[in-house]
């Protein structure tokens, strides 16, 4: 490293030997992480969501046990657990089909894992966003003729998306947060650039701080596009409170 | 599966438990009462106390617990000797520790998460409670300590419940700080043993006991008022 003493703006500059670039590098792939694993998270829930709503005994006990499993048990020990089960059971199933063992990409894993977790929580949140809905506007929707597709065009979706978005913005929001927690198995996201730019420089405090402010004007702007969204969807809605 | 190694491991497990439930213990009171504090301030604090208790709710919010148990560790843990004197001090075998930053950085975590929590139960307490201790000449000290914090508290019971559910589901974290809590002792018997699962569901168990029994006890505290629902 240098040898002269670096001052805070030449430790946060974007370019070497500032650390700022590889700290923006780290929050873009947290965002890249928390999207990918929001969007599995929506398709897993909602499937989820359907399937507890089906009314189908033996499929409605298996997502009980998933969604009751993944909520009750910590985050750290989950995201390591299918981590390894995840590249196991691949790798199982690869040497079943007679194919080398590949390693996996771990940004692939990081989304996948967290994805699974997400799904968990988007079920419950989904179903009861789903139940919330007044069975007059879909009895309604069918006296109409809509067929199912245009039901769930024009009505349901429009219906739930008011009553799902607080959940929906509340998982977006610990999904970020979760998503540091791929630094523990190693994946290089913002925590653990963080920790690279703090170990080699030795300026531990600056760069923790630098990277927690990175996490905060994350969720501040997210909050705003959320409040944004939600205003569209309750649009024509009377205001609450 | 092989459990035979927990035997052989059942004096390191009980000490990681113990550790995980001081954790535990410690970051929920400290972060309670802490939590009163910030939660009055916004409710009805002045300009200054409100804008303080916000942005700090924000800040510990808005930010993983993770940065910021490394922000305590190695950030003020490194800057912590710098400090004339405290290195020869009291306080330094504590202030050295692992589990003297997690502890803190739990509190303020669960302070801020659990300030919200109050906020809203203060404010959801009905007026006329409080005009009615007024009325009875209660100084706004006796109030809040009579009527307004404890029947906020009692309408916040469920969602404390929740709160400390996931402050518990939290604690694993702190064994990146060199905690011997629970989860370590779990990853020291995959590094021993190259057991990959059955530490994990070990650990697993333990904390769906817990948090069972968590759930258990409020439901024991919430049946001590009747309600009418």
């Amino acid at each position: 490293m240098a040898t002269e003493p670096l001052g805070i703006l030449d430790l946060l500059s974007p370019y070497p030997p500032g650390w700022g670039g590889t700290l923006l590098v780290g929050a873009a792939s947290t965002i890249a992480i928390s999207a990918g694993a929001f969007l599995i998270g929506i398709l897993l829930g909602t499937a989820g969501a359907l399937g507890k709503l089906s009314g189908n005994r033996l499929l409605g006990l298996l997502l009980n046990v998933y969604t009751t499993a993944i909520r009750a048990i910590p985050e750290l020990i989950l995201i390591v657990g299918l981590y390894y089960a995840g590249m196991d059971g691949l790798n199982a199933l690869l040497a079943g089909l007679n194919l080398p063992a590949i390693e996996v990409n771990g940004f692939v894993v990081a989304v996948a894992v967290l994805g699974f977790v997400q799904g968990a929580y988007m079920t419950e949140v989904l179903r009861g966003a789903i139940l919330a809905i007044p069975v007059g506007q879909i009895d309604a929707a069918k006296a109409f003729g809509m067929g199912p597709m245009l039901r769930l065009r024009r009505v349901i979706l429009p219906a739930l998306l008011p009553n799902a978005l607080p959940g929906l913005a509340n998982l977006w929001m610990s999904v970020t947060k979760d998503s540091a927690l791929v630094a523990v198995v190693g994946y290089q996201e913002l925590a653990l650039a963080t920790r690279l730019a703090g170990a080699s420089t030795k300026h531990y405090f600056i760069f923790f701080l630098a990277s927690a402010l990175l996490y905060l004007a994350l969720t501040l702007v997210s909050n705003i596009v959320f409040d944004l969204i939600e205003r569209h969807v309750r649009r024509g809605q009377p205001k609450l409170g | 599966m092989t459990f035979s190694w927990i035997a052989s491991y059942w004096s390191l497990l009980s000490a990681g438990a113990v550790q995980t439930l001081l954790l535990l213990v410690i970051s929920v009171i400290f972060g309670f009462v802490l939590a009163i504090g910030l939660a009055f301030a916004q409710v009805s604090g002045g300009t200054m106390a409100r804008c303080l208790a916000r942005g700090y709710c924000t800040f510990f919010r808005g930010t993983p617990l993770l940065i910021q148990l490394w922000l305590f560790y190695y950030g003020i843990g490194s800057l912590l000797p710098l400090i004339p004197g405290l290195r020869q001090s009291l306080f330094w075998p504590i202030l050295r520790e692992g589990f003297f930053f997690a502890a803190v950085s739990f509190t303020l975590n669960y302070a801020a998460y659990e300030a919200e929590v109050l906020r809203g139960a203060l404010l959801a307490v009905p007026k006329g409670e409080l005009e009615a201790g007024r009325a009875f000449g209660m100084r706004p000290f006796t109030l809040v300590r009579r009527i307004w914090l404890p029947r906020a508290i009692r309408i916040a019971l469920p969602t404390i419940a929740g709160e400390i559910v996931m402050q518990l589901k939290a604690t694993p974290l702190a064994f990146t700080v060199t905690v011997m809590d629970l989860y370590a002792v779990a990853s020291k018997v995959r590094q021993d043993t190259l057991l990959v699962y059955e530490p994990l569901i070990v650990v697993t168990i333990f904390y769906l006991i817990l948090t069972a029994i968590i759930a258990f006890a409020f439901r024991l505290l919430e049946a001590q008022v009747p309600s009418r629902r």
